[in-house]
């Protein structure tokens, strides 16, 4: 028991960097993936089609490649080539990553509403921006959020792929006790800790989703 | 043709003046040359079975559709007009929202939105598009809640109304921008017979009030009694029109014959 109590305090400290990279993921992730669905869905062949191959793109490599390359291709680029420190680096991948996902189950969402929302906005004399901000992305948010929930879950277990950046995040500082006492105990911890992150999200999403079903009552 | 359309005098142009609409999806014609004009507090009814483009020709004033060809003017402002050469041309986008926003529409589908009250589906628009300061847009949805006998609903979501109780509220909704016009594209259609009843007495209030009404509707009893004029449509064109009372009394036309046969 003093063992397990031992570990939590450096385990929580991989637990923030954890969370830290979660965080600005979802904060960056959100938005773009809502400017990637807008544009996915535009009339705009040419935009449309350049997001669409973004997304085959982002979808069709590996993440943890994804986050190699930025960190150490991408100082080697012509033009575009920055160096980036490791957890920016990080931030970068998993930002645009998960924004091709986020922007896929917001396109979905934003299709789902029916085309009578858009005829009735419009003979209401409202404008593009007007119905998307005040008719369709707030029937939109209610329709992602199950696939949202799945993702940002994803996303927490997901995060654990920055030890390859040497970055100490929970995973890799409870393989570090693993390594250095001969003992499972610390990936145990561990996994309490990732479950502990993923029953809060649960919570919040359901605390949401119930939020936005008042209106079917 | 002498051009009735004129800017300068847009009291004595017509509601809704439209000159030989042509629209086509794909290779199917839906509309061949539909011409119809509307004096202010005129109710025009439009019959014909599905399918005849009546539809199609109501959404072509708002410009839920666009025409191929033809002209198309609201309260004395043009729309949309086609050259000499065939080339149809549109006013510019903000043009056009200012003058669709003369006409009110009231769908089959009622096309509420699920996720605003029943009153914020009324001071929606007003306070977005018209700027409507939100206490004044409050006191207009609240009369005309009451107008349309839902008063006591105004904090219910949609998902909790009846269909007849939907479409008063879509009315409302539509009244609440103060259109010069209000377009109905088969009202009733999707309501259960023992509801199209209050949806209809409120329409007959609204033409009792000498609102400007273009009705594509199914209920011949109501385009009787309250349309002033009926038009009958089929294949894209308008085979019959005149006063209602006369067109059903005794219509001229072989086709609109057989159609009210049919109907009754």
């Amino acid at each position: 028991m003093d063992y397990v109590l031992s570990l939590l305090g450096p385990l929580a400290q991989g637990a923030t960097v954890t969370l830290k990279l979660f965080v600005i993921t979802l904060a960056l992730a959100v938005p773009l993936g809502l400017v990637l669905a807008l544009a996915r869905t535009s009339r705009w062949r040419l935009l449309s089609g350049a997001v669409n191959g973004y997304i085959w793109l982002m979808r069709g490599t590996p993440l943890m490649l994804q986050m190699l390359f930025i960190y150490f291709a991408l100082p080697f680029v012509p033009v575009i080539g920055v160096r980036l420190p490791d957890f920016p680096a990080a931030v970068v991948a998993f930002a645009l990553n998960y924004a091709a996902y986020f922007a896929e189950i917001f396109r979905a969402g934003i299709q789902s509403v029916d085309r009578g929302q858009y005829e009735a906005a419009r003979v209401l004399g409202m404008t593009y921006g007007q119905t998307m901000r005040r008719i369709v992305l707030p029937q939109m948010v209610r329709r992602v959020l199950p696939p949202m929930s799945n993702e940002t879950i994803t996303l927490v277990k997901d995060t654990s792929l920055i030890y390859v950046l040497a970055l100490n995040d929970l995973l890799r500082a409870a393989r570090g006790f693993v390594q250095r006492d001969f003992t499972t105990t610390p990936f145990i911890v561990a996994a309490a800790f990732y479950l502990l992150m993923t029953l809060v999200l649960t919570w919040g999403f359901q605390r949401l989703e119930r939020r936005y079903a008042k209106h079917d009552e | 043709m002498p051009s009735t359309t004129s800017n300068d005098h847009a009291g004595a142009a017509p509601m809704i003046e439209a000159r030989d609409l042509h629209k086509a999806f794909g290779h199917t014609q839906v509309l061949q040359g539909v011409s119809l004009s509307l004096r202010r507090g005129e109710v025009v009814a439009v019959i014909g079975p599905s399918g005849s483009g009546k539809s199609t020709f109501l959404r072509c004033l708002n410009r839920l559709e666009t025409i191929d060809r033809g002209h198309v003017a609201i309260g004395g402002e043009v729309l949309a007009t086609t050259d000499a050469e065939g080339r149809c041309s549109y006013a510019p986008e903000a043009e056009l929202r200012r003058i669709c926003c003369k006409t009110g529409m009231v769908f089959q589908h009622f096309n509420l939105f699920p996720h605003l009250t029943v009153l914020q589906n009324v001071i929606e628009a007003p306070m977005v598009v018209q700027g409507v300061p939100r206490d004044a847009a409050i006191a207009r949805a609240e009369a005309l809640l009451a107008k349309v006998g839902l008063a006591d609903k105004r904090n219910n979501y949609p998902a909790r109304l009846s269909g007849g109780q939907k479409q008063r509220v879509a009315i409302a909704r539509a009244l609440a921008m103060e259109p010069e016009i209000m377009l109905f594209d088969e009202p009733t259609s999707a309501l259960d017979p023992e509801l199209t009843g209050e949806v209809l007495r409120t329409m007959r209030a609204l033409a009792q009030e000498h609102m400007t009404m273009l009705v594509v509707t199914h209920e011949m009893g109501f385009a009787r009694e309250v349309a002033h004029t009926a038009v009958f449509m089929d294949q894209g064109r308008i085979v019959e029109s005149g006063p209602a009372a006369a067109l059903f009394a005794q219509p001229r036309h072989e086709r609109t014959q057989g159609f009210l046969r049919s109907m009754l």
